[in-house]
């Protein structure tokens, strides 16, 4: 038997040295510079402008921050500007989880104030106010989903661009409010424009204690958050993100796509009602054409420069909320014409999502590999 | 992909966003969109000192619209010529939560003791909201109903009869109209808007009975589209002259002069925009009234003290409104008895609403021997339209 000569057992080819992990901070940072830089590069372009308009830039600097952020009053008004954007936005920003993009957030607003009102104004005293407030906040949700979804099921099942069709139905929702207010829903006694009954006082919605800023502000940032656990840390939520990603992979995946294109419009459409909901029951108590009032529109902005993430949405609601508040000392401090702050609004947004495409491309924010 | 890999942007890219940029900061400068220097002087001072009544003038739309936002700027800039009084306004200020806070920040920033919300859905609920809460300020509104014992007492009201206006511009109309049709493009039928469209068909009617009115509601103030097919399609159904309640009859006039139409204006003076059928129109006068309110305001006195009014309201008389110069188009004879109408509605002798009076589906809603002088608080409820005009208030 010849003899066997034993070899050592071969190694596998040593490993390159281990590389560490750095700490991973320059990350998180690119997330919290980047936009900053952005803002910064909008004021100073926004200054130029002013310049030219003929206004002292730093002086315009410091009416916008004393109008939107100086003092507690103002944070209110910041606050109160933001509270109906961090909802609507929600309607663009989960369904674009979904890979859709959804603009129906005015006529889900629309028809959100228009549900909750009819069912407010049926209870009237019948029911507990916390009851009627709730049933209208479920009508408000109701209308509003059911309003993007039908969106969402023309895409799904008869293959519609949604962004048009969403498009289209704001004008549905607008047409459709507008002949309910100026006939069958209309209070004769009520002279200042074609409005409906007033809700009943009991069921108004009320200020958050010590403030005057309504419960929509609370409204919102409980969705916000809800919606952000729903994308991040549930198993639906990573359905839709894997949709997202790749919708023939999560067809053969065999996730339910059409089930979860019509929930996540569902989901999205039912934000954007509840604040309709709040907008009749806070702020205007009788719904008429001034429901219509942009914060749809503004949504959907807010929705994409938080790149959909809704806690990110919180603040940029925020932001804008705050650029809208100083719109007023703009004219009245500094004489600048109206749409100055549309300008400015434009400026910013420009530069935040320019920003966005800077992402991962600075080196600086590269995390190192380091060798040991 | 290399972790040192440069930012994707070329020359090139950086110099076409500069381009832009500098374009959009050049088109911006050239197209008007800068500040009205004729208006520097009212917000040069900063903060009000020691006197100074500061007043809060808000707005719906833009300040030069040629429409109603433009008839109160105008007002306002009368008002600031008042030795003592400072104003402040904002423009394009939509009736939602925002004119709360407008309101609020010209009260606690700029100090402001007077404000004059001017768009009627300022009044309810945010302009009553905000005066139950600052009982030392003075809030005004333009056409608002105020009712004793129901609203706040620093709440005051003022309008004017522009019907007025509306019925000497239609007696124009009539004698001018070879086809005995007229258009009336309106917003919303509200009150205001009706009174305006029987007042103006009144006055046609006094010289051809039989003429007609074609009214089409856009159903919004400012519904520039739509006001232009309304002109388009009125065109072609053989009416000839045009009028309008809108926001801006901007669109409407051009339309009409256009379309070769005649065309009479509202709210403020349109000739430049159609020159060659521009008729006339019914012009708010908000000098006056603006005027002797803000020397009340310096002389200290106030509406919840009583020393002011909580209503004003007037005509052709007490220059609340007036008539625009009569255009190229109108005839000798129009002048004259349009002239002759003016008069004697100044002099109180001539009622508008007189009875018997009949609605277009017919019932009668004046009895004959009765009569609506101007002050009568039913034309401010009105919600009918009168025989001779085609349309419906849609309620």
């Amino acid at each position: 038997m010849p003899e066997t000569k034993v070899f050592p057992p071969t190694l596998p080819p040593a490993l390159p040295p281990r590389k560490r992990e750095p700490l991973a901070w320059r990350r998180p940072l690119e997330a919290v510079l980047l936009p900053t830089a952005a803002l910064v590069v909008a004021l100073i372009i926004f200054g130029g402008f002013c310049a030219l308009a003929g206004a002292n830039p730093l002086g315009v600097y410091g009416s916008i921050y004393k109008a939107a952020f100086g003092s507690w009053s103002a944070w209110q008004n910041t606050l109160i500007r933001a509270a109906p954007l961090m909802l609507t936005a929600l309607c663009t920003a989960l369904p674009a989880r979904l890979g859709l993009v959804i603009i129906g957030n005015e006529g889900a607003l629309v028809m959100g104030g228009l549900g909750a009102m009819l069912v407010g104004l049926n209870l009237g005293t019948a029911v507990p106010p916390v009851v009627a407030q709730l049933a209208m906040a479920g009508a408000g949700m109701a209308a509003g989903g059911l309003w993007i979804m039908l969106a969402g099921a023309l895409r799904h099942y008869r293959g519609v661009n949604e962004t048009i069709s969403s498009l289209l139905l704001n004008y549905i929702a607008i047409a459709f409010l507008k002949h309910l207010v100026e006939g069958p829903l209309r209070d004769n006694s009520f002279v200042t424009k074609a409005s409906s009954a007033e809700l009943n006082p009991a069921n108004w919605l009320g200020v958050l204690p010590g403030t005057r800023i309504h419960f929509g502000l609370l409204y919102g940032l409980v969705v916000c958050v809800l919606a952000y656990f729903l994308i991040q840390r549930t198993t639906f939520g990573f359905a839709t993100r894997t949709t997202g990603g790749n919708i023939r992979a999560a067809k053969i995946a065999g996730l339910p796509v059409g089930k979860l294109t019509l929930a996540i419009c569902f989901l999205g459409g039912s934000a954007a009602g509840l604040a309709g909901m709040v907008e009749v029951a806070a702020v205007q108590k009788r719904v008429n054409e001034s429901l219509v009032s942009n914060y749809g529109y503004a949504g959907i902005l807010v929705a994409f420069v938080s790149r959909h993430n809704p806690l990110a949405t919180v603040l940029v609601a925020m932001l804008l909320g705050g650029i809208l508040a100083s719109g007023g000392i703009l004219q009245r401090s500094h004489n600048l014409p109206d749409a100055t702050v549309l300008v400015f609004q434009g400026i910013v947004f420009l530069c935040v999502l320019f920003s966005d495409s800077l992402y991962g491309k600075l080196p600086w924010f590269q995390e190192k590999m380091i060798d040991e | 992909m290399s972790p040192r890999q440069p930012i994707q942007l070329s020359r090139r890219q950086v110099m076409r966003g500069l381009l832009a940029t500098t374009a959009f900061g050049a088109a911006v400068k050239l197209s008007g969109c800068s500040p009205n220097n004729t208006e520097g002087t009212t917000t040069s001072a900063d903060g009000a000192d020691g006197g100074e009544v500061v007043v809060g003038f808000v707005y719906v739309g833009p300040k030069d619209d040629f429409g109603y936002n433009q008839a109160h700027a105008e007002g306002a800039q009368a008002m600031a010529a008042v030795p003592g009084i400072k104003i402040i306004e904002e423009a394009s200020v939509p009736e939602t939560s925002a004119v709360l806070e407008t309101m609020r920040s010209m009260i606690e920033i700029d100090g402001a003791s007077v404000i004059f919300p001017t768009s009627f859905g300022y009044f309810d609920p945010y302009m009553l909201e905000l005066a139950a809460e600052f009982p030392e300020v003075q809030f005004f509104h333009a056409g608002g109903l105020y009712e004793e014992g129901v609203h706040p007492d620093n709440v005051g009201s003022y309008f004017g009869y522009i019907d007025e206006a509306q019925y000497v511009a239609g007696i124009v109309a009539g004698h001018t109209s070879e086809t005995g049709k007229l258009g009336f493009v309106a917003a919303i039928p509200i009150p205001q808007v009706l009174r305006n469209i029987n007042s103006f068909t009144l006055g046609a009617k006094s010289i051809n009975p039989d003429i007609t009115t074609q009214v089409v509601f856009t159903g919004g103030w400012a519904e520039p589209v739509k006001e232009a097919e309304a002109v388009n399609s009125m065109a072609d159904q053989g009416i000839d002259i045009v009028t309008c309640h809108v926001d801006s009859p901007k669109v409407v006039m051009e339309t009409a002069e256009k379309r070769g139409l005649y065309s009479v204006g509202y709210h403020a003076n349109q000739a430049p925009l159609a020159p060659e059928g521009y008729l006339t129109g019914a012009e708010w006068d908000w000098v006056s009234i603006y005027t002797f309110l803000g020397e009340q305001f310096v002389a200290g006195k106030s509406v919840m003290a009583g020393d002011i009014d909580h209503v004003f309201r007037g005509g052709l008389s007490e220059k609340f409104c007036k008539l625009s110069p009569y255009g190229p188009a109108v005839s000798d004879e129009a002048k004259a008895d349009a002239e002759a109408a003016r008069t004697a509605l100044e002099k109180g002798e001539l009622v508008i609403y007189n009875g018997e009076l009949k609605d277009n589906k017919g019932a009668v809603v004046l009895a004959a021997e009765e009569k609506y002088e101007q002050q009568n608080i039913e034309l401010e409820k009105m919600d009918w339209l009168i025989e001779g005009v085609q349309g419906s208030t849609g309620s």
